[in-house]
């Protein structure tokens, strides 16, 4: 790993102000994806700024909405979003044990892995992702491979989870890497469906037929997903994460909760 | 930079880059080697460190994160004459082969103690083990160590 000034702010005015005080910076969250980008020289910045000493975690609830602070680590959600059942089940099965120990909410949704468990929760469950500067709705935060609304600089401090009447998250996990092959969000608002898919695409996205079909009452027996946007890769065939889609979606389904 | 790092009790002083990771500052600048570096990429738990009792990837924080918190490694858990109850299922069960893994595995079993108590199912504990890797393969025997080792913790209260 290349070396690098270490900040440790204590404000997110000192936090954006040390991003921006020359070279490329990298905010640290929990480090689990950013650490090993190091180690393999994908990433190089010249400056962390550690983002732990910003009292960035926590999980409340208020109104129709659960907030979980941006730092809040997998297993923190795992036992403490009680209010979202899916949600604590998708956080309890991020990577292993000590993974979900580091990890943080924040950080995954602000990198937008393509294959990464909580895209989906944030787009299934309608989320609001708080800034330091904006407020971004769900549906306009993802924007692709590794790409968000989120400007240079800018800090995640919060997201709100619309609790929804039933959800679930079904997922076909890479057995060594532990990322989705294909899960599938599924959440039930008095609204309507939304249904997001994460690890099938470039990026997490809304599966209308299939929310449509679950609006109309037909179930997910005759939903398909075409295959021709999806990944190819030495994992799966894009027919493969097609067909996958399906049974992750009647999984979900069929669980509820 | 000046970071310093509370380990099994003790202060220690290190003088290294910010780009230390916290396995790098144990085993190269404190010679406590026992914490082991296995597959480097946060798959194999060879590095397993506890962070305020809390099981973490040590090739995976950097040294300088760790500042602040009582970092626990396989060296303050016991000592030769006395082992901590879990090394010493670990040497009972014969949890061990080759023996690379096992201080991440000692220090895996101490998770799952801490996170579902001191009665255990294999089932449970193979479960549990998905962050580790024994390249031996020799997975019976260490799961029979840490559902026997987490009963022993509990009859010492350790």
């Amino acid at each position: 790993m290349h070396d690098f000034a270490l900040h440790r702010p204590r404000s997110l005015s000192e936090a954006t102000a040390q991003f921006a005080s020359g070279g490329e910076a990298a905010y640290l969250a929990g480090g689990h994806t950013l650490l090993p980008a190091m180690k393999s020289r994908l990433r190089m910045p010249d400056a962390l700024v550690d983002l732990s000493g910003l009292g960035l975690s926590g999980i409340h609830r208020e109104g129709d909405r659960l907030w979980i602070g941006a730092m809040t680590r997998h297993a923190d959600v795992a036992s403490g979003a009680t209010a979202i059942p899916a949600l604590a089940s998708l956080a309890a099965g991020i990577g292993d044990a000590q993974v979900r120990n580091r990890g943080t909410l924040g950080g995954s949704v602000a990198n937008n892995d393509p294959a990464a468990d909580y895209p989906a929760a944030v787009l299934g469950l309608d989320a609001v992702v708080e800034t330091d500067r904006a407020t971004h709705a769900a549906d306009d935060f993802f924007q692709g491979m590794f790409t968000t609304a989120l400007a240079d600089g800018e800090i995640i401090t919060r997201i709100g989870f619309a609790i929804p009447q039933a959800a679930a998250y079904a997922k076909f996990r890479h057995p060594a890497s532990r990322y989705a092959i294909v899960g599938v969000f599924v959440a039930r608002f008095a609204a309507g469906w939304r249904v997001a898919v994460t690890g099938a695409g470039p990026g997490v996205f809304r599966w209308a037929e299939a929310e449509a079909a679950l609006a109309a009452g037909q179930g997910a027996n005759g939903v398909t997903l075409a295959a021709d946007d999806l990944n190819s890769d030495i994992h799966a065939g894009a027919e493969y994460r097609a067909h996958l889609a399906g049974v992750m979606l009647r999984q979900a389904v069929a669980t509820l909760a | 930079m000046q970071i310093t790092l509370s380990i099994n009790g003790q202060n220690h002083g290190v003088d290294a880059p910010a780009a230390t990771l916290l396995v790098e500052a144990l085993r190269d600048h404190l010679g406590l080697t026992g914490t082991h570096i296995g597959c480097d990429t946060s798959q194999c738990g060879a590095c397993h460190v506890l962070l305020d009792g809390v099981a973490v990837k040590a090739c995976t924080v950097l040294a300088a994160q760790a500042q602040g918190q009582a970092i626990t490694t396989i060296e303050g858990l016991g000592t030769q004459q006395a082992l901590h109850p879990m090394q010493q299922a670990f040497r009972d069960a014969h949890g061990l082969q080759c023996g690379f893994c096992t201080p991440g595995m000692v220090m895996a079993g101490l998770e799952i103690v801490r996170r579902h108590g001191t009665q255990l199912t294999p089932e449970l504990v193979a479960h549990e083990l998905e962050g580790n890797l024994c390249r031996c393969t020799g997975y019976m025997n260490i799961i029979k160590a840490i559902v026997a080792g987490a009963a022993a913790m509990e009859q010492s209260h350790a």
